[in-house]
């Protein structure tokens, strides 16, 4: 009696997952299929050849390789810090690194504004060294960079701390102090998880719009990106919005699929530097 | 030469121990898992600091921890082998052994040459080219190895360097790895838990029990002159630890914890040690009426047959104190022995040899 009912509970729970799961399918993959089906593979090709699109494009692609760079530069000694080290403050800066991920961009927009805008709290200083961020292309930038950064250095944080103590004993006593240990031997090992998290800051940076129309406006040919052109499109041309939409898509699907293959490829150093192999 | 006297506490955990090494020689550090070896090879190595204590290599201080002077591993002339070998899995063999090299700044044709003849006189060779984990345990070791001599250091540290290999690489590279060992003019501190590698390839063994060193010298006085219980169990024999005295009656006794025992014709005063080897005493079922003056009584708790061919047969005894003894297939079928079984252990008093 026991056992059949608890089988009749099993069975019970197997057709929800199964409904939620076909729902949950069906919610990510229609809207997908709509995008893909709504405009032939001709028109499309037209489309993007406009000046307003590849003006867009030119755009996202140059703010967003390089908000990605400077995430990497300025992110890289972040993670190794909060991968290798016990210091005071440590909880409060780990707080600050995942913010922006939960923070509504518009929000990340205004408090940007609040901080290096004309009136804001840095602003007179950066003015006075001649440098204006709002509207402009390195104000792009600077909102990707905030709001792509903590994808990058959640990533590189987990792989830098993933490596083995025992490698980094064994290159001291192969006379490599610290400094020279972290490139030859730390950096390596965590590769694969820099390159996914590089890679996903930078999808999260070219689908940037809440925070970059917010503080850097949408200027064509400024600070008009792709995102941004999509919902211009939007008010007057729905194919053309479709068509940048596309576009996008093909774009994260590429940075996917590259994720998933890159630690693959080097899935066999990194499998070692966890689990010794005797 | 190696002089270290380390001190280290780790929770209830205390490590006290002096350590004196020489060049060209391997001293063995043989103790059960646990006792601190492996803690004493890395503040050797300087991978950890003691809380006292202090570390010298010939002039070199490495560490003073009074003086404030801690050296960090890569300030040490040292090879480090460490028991799973840690060889980088992103390099390959070549890369992996001209890693301190390269730091170095060394030339490359300086390099390549170094790590060429350091591949060869470790049998790797032709492995050159390969990833770690394309690598049979034996070939890692021999990589392992490679990348520790490369450097020609001074201090030579391994640790269980055989223990991860499967039975039939442990005995190839035992021999091998003796005479590589025996050509080196560094101190080399060699760790292991098996006696048997105590006694191969140490010229002098020091004795780790927890973390303590209970006995150090050459592996003749110490299968000649055990002086711990440990001891006597890694060379197979009987120790008894006591003070001279003598019987009314006549001859001279070790009076232990456990009892006295009757002795020879030595005699002495003070503290003593008493070893009885396992083939000196003879198992009866009923009380000896034989001329042995020292009788135990317990019972059989394992009979285990002596390799190669077995013919003679280790028996552990639940006397008090615990004994083993070493009698032949025939005297174990006369017996009947088996587990479990109450016997008398007799052995004379010229059978005990004793030693201050």
């Amino acid at each position: 009696m026991q056992r059949s009912s608890e089988s009749a509970l099993t069975r019970v729970l197997q057709a929800v997952a199964a409904v939620g799961l076909v729902l949950l399918v069906t919610l990510l993959a229609l809207p997908l299929a709509g995008l893909v089906t709504r405009i032939p593979p001709a028109t499309l090709l037209a489309r993007l050849r406009e000046p307003v699109v590849l003006d867009a494009l030119r755009l996202s692609l140059l703010t967003s390789a390089a908000s990605t760079g400077l995430v990497v530069l300025l992110g890289l000694p972040v993670a190794y810090q909060l991968a290798s080290r016990e210091f005071p403050g440590k909880r409060l800066i780990e707080l600050l690194v995942d913010l922006p991920m939960v923070l509504p961009p518009t929000v990340a927009g205004v408090a940007l504004l609040t901080a290096f805008g004309r009136a804001g709290l840095a602003g007179g200083a950066l003015h006075a060294i001649g440098l204006s961020l709002p509207f402009s292309t390195l104000g792009v930038v600077v909102a990707q960079s905030f709001v792509s950064a903590p994808f990058f250095i959640r990533a590189t944080r987990a792989g830098l701390a993933a490596v083995d103590r025992r490698y980094l004993d064994a290159a001291a006593t192969l006379r490599s102090p610290p400094s020279l240990t972290f490139f030859r031997v730390m950096l390596p090992l965590a590769l694969p998880s820099l390159l996914a998290g590089a890679a996903m800051s930078w999808a999260r940076a070219l689908g940037e719009f809440g925070a970059t129309i917010t503080f850097a406006g949408n200027m064509p040919g400024i600070t008009q990106t792709m995102p941004l052109a999509v919902y211009i499109a939007l008010q007057s041309d729905l194919d053309a919005a479709i068509a940048l939409s596309v576009l996008l898509l093909a774009v994260s699907v590429a940075v996917l699929v590259a994720v998933r293959l890159v630690p693959l490829g080097l899935a066999l150093p990194i499998a070692d530097a966890r689990r010794p192999s005797r | 030469m190696l002089v270290a006297h380390l001190v280290e506490r780790r929770g209830s955990f205390e490590l006290n121990v002096e350590l004196t090494a020489a060049a060209g020689e391997t001293t063995v550090l043989v103790g059960e898992s646990g006792a601190g070896k492996t803690s004493i090879l890395r503040l050797l190595a300087g991978l950890d600091h003691p809380d006292r204590g202090a570390i010298r290599l010939d002039g070199d201080v490495y560490a003073d921890v009074a003086a404030g002077v801690l050296r960090p591993a890569w300030d040490r002339d040292i090879g480090y082998v460490a028991q799973d070998f840690s060889l980088f899995p992103h390099l390959t063999v070549f890369d992996n052994v001209a890693f301190g090299l390269r730091g170095r700044g060394a030339p490359r044709r300086e390099i390549t040459a170094s790590v060429d003849e350091a591949l060869r006189l470790a049998g790797v060779a032709d492995l050159a080219g390969r990833l770690p984990s394309q690598l049979s345990g034996g070939q890692q070791q021999r990589a392992a190895l490679a990348r520790a001599l490369v450097l020609r250091p001074r201090l030579l540290l391994l640790d269980e360097p055989l223990s991860a290999l499967d039975v039939h690489t442990r005995r190839q590279l035992r021999g091998e790895l003796r005479a590589l060992l025996r050509e080196l003019p560094c101190v080399t501190i060699y760790v292991t838990h098996s006696p048997l590698e105590a006694l191969v390839f140490g010229d002098r063994i020091v004795v780790v029990e927890e973390g303590k060193n209970s006995q150090a010298g050459s592996r003749e006085e110490l299968l000649r002159h055990p002086r711990s219980r440990y001891v006597a169990e890694l060379i197979g024999t009987n120790l008894f630890v006591g003070r001279w005295a003598a019987l009314v009656s006549g001859g001279p006794v070790v009076r232990t914890s456990d009892g006295v025992l009757a002795l020879g014709n030595t005699s002495g005063d003070g503290p003593v040690f008493a070893a009885v080897s396992p083939t000196e005493i003879t198992l009866y079922r009923e009380p000896p009426e034989s001329s042995a003056q020292n009788v135990f009584a317990g019972t059989v708790l394992e009979l285990a047959p002596e390799p190669p061919a077995g013919e003679r047969v280790r028996v552990a005894l639940g006397t008090d104190p615990p004994l083993v003894a070493e009698v032949t297939e025939a005297a174990i079928a006369a017996l009947g022995l088996r587990e479990g079984m109450l016997v008398y252990a007799a052995f004379k008093a010229t059978g005990v040899s004793t030693y201050m």
